[in-house]
């Protein structure tokens, strides 16, 4: 069935000279082969950059080899996100530049007389000229609130900025309702501050760190893996909650191999523990916590014997786990994780992770919780933004009341044709995100795509979500472009540059020139009213007590903290909640209808053959943009699925096998997935690594390796406080020979009768 | 001068970073590596136990691979590393075959490679690429004749081994456990 936005294939590009791909091992970068001598730092060029392949940023420099091509990305030992150490995928950065796959020219998609649709190599000026004018016209058919910004990419600060100044603030990242979102809606719940990035947890002080869910060591952000390491030099108590026997869980003192989805009924436990065994901070919940009585009559039954029967964990562990943390605080993080979107009552589980950290008397204590400093970056001089007649808020906020930013998933849904409410979206821009694997349930993103008027896409590789595009634009790698100013929270203010170290490959230009391109088209010069991002940046610089100049040179400039990093001792404090205090019991949400003390849900447990589907990272990865990069696939270049030894020999699975999965949706997965047979993972579970499976044929490394898990994500639970999409409650079942081979047997008997 | 490296198993993640580094350090070619990394799980769930090492040439004292070289490209230089003269390498793979560890792979331009210990970078005092990335900071350089070097005070101070040492190679990288 052809559809109006029918997908397209990148590779079946119709003009324009797709690169052929060469042999194997030719597509490693030139100067691998002609330059045998490794580089000498100290003669090299070098510019500084700060990291794109994740969201830590970390900033370092980008070296050139005699031939002035890019050979190796360095950290920069200024850096509080790497103290000059990149993590493998930063190191492995260069070959997000070098990748022959990437998208070179700008295309627009093109229907044939046949109804085929294809895209076709356009030149930049007819490409801005497509969207300013698409821009225009949904401004006025349904206003400029009726288009979105879908993004993640650095280059979405001026995209924003764009949409701004033509009247909408429908933006969102993924990064929030897919992600941390349930945390900082916790954390603003109880303190009255979210937690932001990079998270200031003190470990490199501390003597207890307790890890739910969370995979350190194989998440890669930096400084925080690093501070990890030195606390197991410290010989500091790591307590890791996990099913699967993680890295970091093989390194930890107490690893509690808990049911899968029952997190809450431990941690409500181990409040119980502090409070009726009197270990909590007595002095610094009376002086810091509201609540304390309401919460101390509500954990009176989760008793450690009551949470055994939840999460199969040894009551004695329970204690014994907890009688840790005490022993430490205050120098003691219960660390609130980063993807936190699992089962629906996200929200609640952070907040009873905010909960325990004010017990333990942690918050704003050495060894705990830090207070971050961050320095603010200046608008570059421009008019103020027109008000939008609605926004994000009025779709979002009505229904998921705690919600701090845009949802992603939010302005999908109101680009569906059955929305029927004023709050259309009709138009959307897509920098830097997949939506295809960060957004939960596929087919609702790819009917509201079929909805739109138009969408525009910006990124750097011919990502699945790029097939969809009606005008798709090539932004340059980080490695070849000028970005905003990374200004990020840390124990001291900080501010980092990142550089072109080589000019553009092909067509590909970036972010930034596009977004004032458009501005131009559309009338609104003024609000970019530079020539040059050089001189925009310059002028920010300058505000900030440095120049581009300086940067240039030195890539990062730390400044003086201002406020303490910690609290004197019964130092007075105010929190940003309606009491001025933490709030162990919610004034805030119970106002608006919430719970205000977490509760315990019991959540499904596979049927009998499905397994529990667990994802996560490995540490050369992140998401699914990297999965084409030549240096990183290198390392890992398919995913496996982990089985437990019983249920391999139930099922007969012998290692490497290649197996389908089947959720309990029906759904089947694409590409087959092969086995890997381990006791680190629970006899009820399965667990993959995020990102692989990519279905789009234009990656040459990605394309049909491994199986997707976001694919198999069907069953979607929304956490009612802030809209975030709860993932984990999806099972998958083996099948052990190729459905699709039947499926196509079935439709050719049926074609055939 | 004996060079010498040490690896904490306990902080190790296993992240390939080390592996990365040297990739884009040596230029050596994407497909092949110098160093790697091993997991090693005992034990049933729950209760298990993991090691997580990152593995490359021991520098052995006692050095099989050069014995058995017939050109003398395979060689040992001051401070005790081995190394092949890609011109002199006819690649034979004696050597591959006389290494206990695995440790030295077939360049797609016809010669044997391995770890240098990054001497380029060792002669100019910087350290060695893999131990300069690596974000646990578990892997550490230095020389053991000088009593004062980290080498030697980690190997003081923290319990160690050796691979195989029943091979009699004399390994000059060792294990923190
Ligand atoms: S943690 Fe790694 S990928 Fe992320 S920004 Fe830092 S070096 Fe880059
Ligand atoms: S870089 Fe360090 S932590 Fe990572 S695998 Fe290598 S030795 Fe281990
Ligand atoms: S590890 Fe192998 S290649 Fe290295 S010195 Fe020892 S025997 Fe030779």
């Amino acid at each position: 069935m052809k559809t109006r936005r029918e997908f397209i294939k990148i590779s079946a590009v119709a003009a324009g000279g797709i690169a052929v791909l060469k042999p194997a091992l030719s597509w490693s970068p030139d100067f691998l082969k002609k330059d045998i001598e490794p580089l000498d730092e100290s003669k090299a060029k070098r510019y500084p950059t700060f990291c794109e392949v994740c969201f830590w940023k970390c900033a370092g420099f980008t070296y050139l080899n005699k031939d002035g091509e890019i050979q190796k990305i360095i950290g920069n030992d200024k850096d509080p996100h790497c103290n000059g150490r990149f993590c493998p995928r930063g190191t492995g950065g260069v070959g997000m530049y070098y990748d022959n796959d990437r998208l070179k020219f700008p295309q627009k998609r093109v229907v044939d007389g046949d109804g085929t649709h294809k895209f076709v190599q356009i030149s930049w000026e007819e490409a801005l000229d497509t969207i300013a004018d698409n821009m225009k016209d949904i401004a006025d058919k349904y206003g400029p609130e009726s288009m979105a910004l879908l993004y993640h990419a650095s280059s979405g600060s001026y995209f924003k900025h764009l949409m701004q100044a033509y009247g909408s603030k429908n933006i969102a990242k993924p990064s929030y309702a897919q992600c941390l979102g349930p945390r900082e809606a916790g954390f603003v719940a109880t303190y009255g501050m979210g937690v932001s990035s990079p998270e200031p947890t003190d470990i490199k002080n501390t003597e207890c760190l307790v890890l739910i869910g969370n995979h350190v060591g194989e998440n890669m952000h930096n400084g925080y893996v690093q501070e990890v390491a030195d606390a197991i030099e410290r010989n500091a108590s790591i307590i890791t909650v996990d099913p699967r026997f993680s890295t970091i869980a093989s390194k930890s003192k107490f690893w509690l191999p808990i049911k899968p989805a029952t997190d809450l009924a431990l941690l409500l436990s181990w409040i119980h523990v502090l409070i009726y065994e009197e270990l909590y901070d007595k002095k610094y919940v009376e002086q810091y916590a509201f609540g304390f009585d309401e919460l101390k009559a509500h954990v009176k039954n989760f008793t450690p014997e009551w949470a055994y029967t939840k999460t199969d964990i040894d009551p004695k562990d329970i204690r014994d786990s907890a009688y840790e943390m005490a022993k430490a605080s205050p120098a003691v993080i219960v660390h609130p994780g980063r993807h936190t979107t699992w089962y629906g009552d996200d929200t609640q589980r952070t907040r009873a992770i905010a909960i325990l950290n004010a017990l333990l008397g942690s918050f704003g204590k050495k060894g705990g919780w830090y207070f971050a400093e961050k320095k603010s970056v200046p608008h570059f001089p421009s008019p103020e933004y027109p008000h939008p007649k609605w926004t994000w808020k009025d779709i979002t906020k009505k229904t998921y009341k705690g919600a701090g930013t845009g949802i992603s998933n939010d302005l999908i849904k109101a680009s569906l044709p059955e929305n029927k409410n004023e709050h259309k979206v009709k138009g959307w821009i897509v920098v830097g995100t997949n939506l295809m694997t960060t957004i939960p349930d596929v087919e609702t993103t790819k009917r509201a795509i079929e909805n739109l008027d138009f969408i525009a896409v910006v990124d750097t590789m011919p990502m699945e979500i790029t097939g969809y595009a009606d005008i798709l634009l090539p932004e340059c790698t980080y490695l070849e472009r000028y970005d905003d100013i990374r200004s990020s929270q840390h124990r001291i203010p900080n501010i980092a540059l990142r550089m072109p170290a080589a000019n553009p490959r092909w067509e590909s230009k970036p972010g930034w020139w596009m977004a004032k391109e458009i501005a131009n088209r559309l009338g609104l010069g003024d609000y970019f009213a530079y020539d040059s991002v050089e001189e925009e940046l310059d002028w920010k610089f300058k505000q900030m007590g440095t120049s581009l100049e300086e940067m240039q040179k030195i890539g990062v400039k730390q400044f003086d903290k201002e406020t303490d990093l910690y609290l004197a001792d019964g130092e007075e404090h105010y929190f940003n909640t309606d009491t001025g205090k933490i709030e162990l019991y919610s004034l805030d949400l119970e106002a608006k209808g919430y719970d205000p003390m977490p509760k315990f849900i019991e959540h499904k447990q596979p049927d009998s053959g499905f397994y529990r589907l667990i994802y996560g990272r490995a540490p050369m990865h992140t998401f699914g943009r990297t999965i084409n990069n030549p240096n990183l696939t290198d390392l890992m270049d398919e995913n496996k699925i982990w089985v437990n030894p019983k249920v391999a020999k139930i099922w007969g699975v012998e290692a490497e096998q290649e197996i389908w999965l089947k959720n309990q949706d029906g759904k089947i997965s694409t590409f087959p997935i092969k086995v890997r047979i381990t006791e680190r993972i629970r006899h009820d579970s399965v667990y993959m690594i995020h990102g692989f499976g990519n279905t789009e044929k234009g990656l040459s490394r990605g394309y049909g390796r491994g199986a997707s898990d976001s694919e198999m994500i069907t069953n979607v639970k929304i956490d009612p406080i802030m809209g975030g999409t709860g993932m984990r409650e999806n099972f998958v079942t083996f099948l052990l020979e190729n459905p699709h081979l039947e499926e196509n047997k079935i439709e050719n008997k049926e074609a055939e009768s | 001068m004996r060079y010498a490296m040490t690896m904490d198993t306990r902080k190790c993640v296993g992240c390939s970073d080390c592996v990365v580094a040297c990739q884009t350090e040596n230029n050596v070619p994407l497909g092949y590596c110098r160093d790697w990394i091993v997991e090693h799980t005992a034990g049933t769930y729950p209760h298990l136990d993991m090691e997580l090492r990152s593995e490359r040439c021991n520098q052995c004292d006692n050095t099989p691979c050069v014995r058995t070289c017939p050109t003398g490209a395979s060689h040992v230089i001051e401070g005790g590393i081995v190394k092949v003269t890609p011109e002199e390498c006819i690649g034979c793979g004696a050597c591959i075959q006389a290494c206990p560890y695995d440790a030295r792979y077939f360049h797609p331009d016809g010669y044997v490679d391995k770890c240098t210990f990054c001497d380029h970078r060792v002669k100019k005092g910087q350290t060695t690429a893999c131990v300069a990335v690596c974000p646990t900071k578990c892997l550490t350089f230095g020389d053991l004749d000088d009593p004062n070097s980290d080498v030697s005070k980690l190997l003081r101070d923290r319990k160690w081994k050796v691979l195989a040492p029943e091979a009699g190679t004399k390994p000059h990288v060792f294990f923190l456990t």
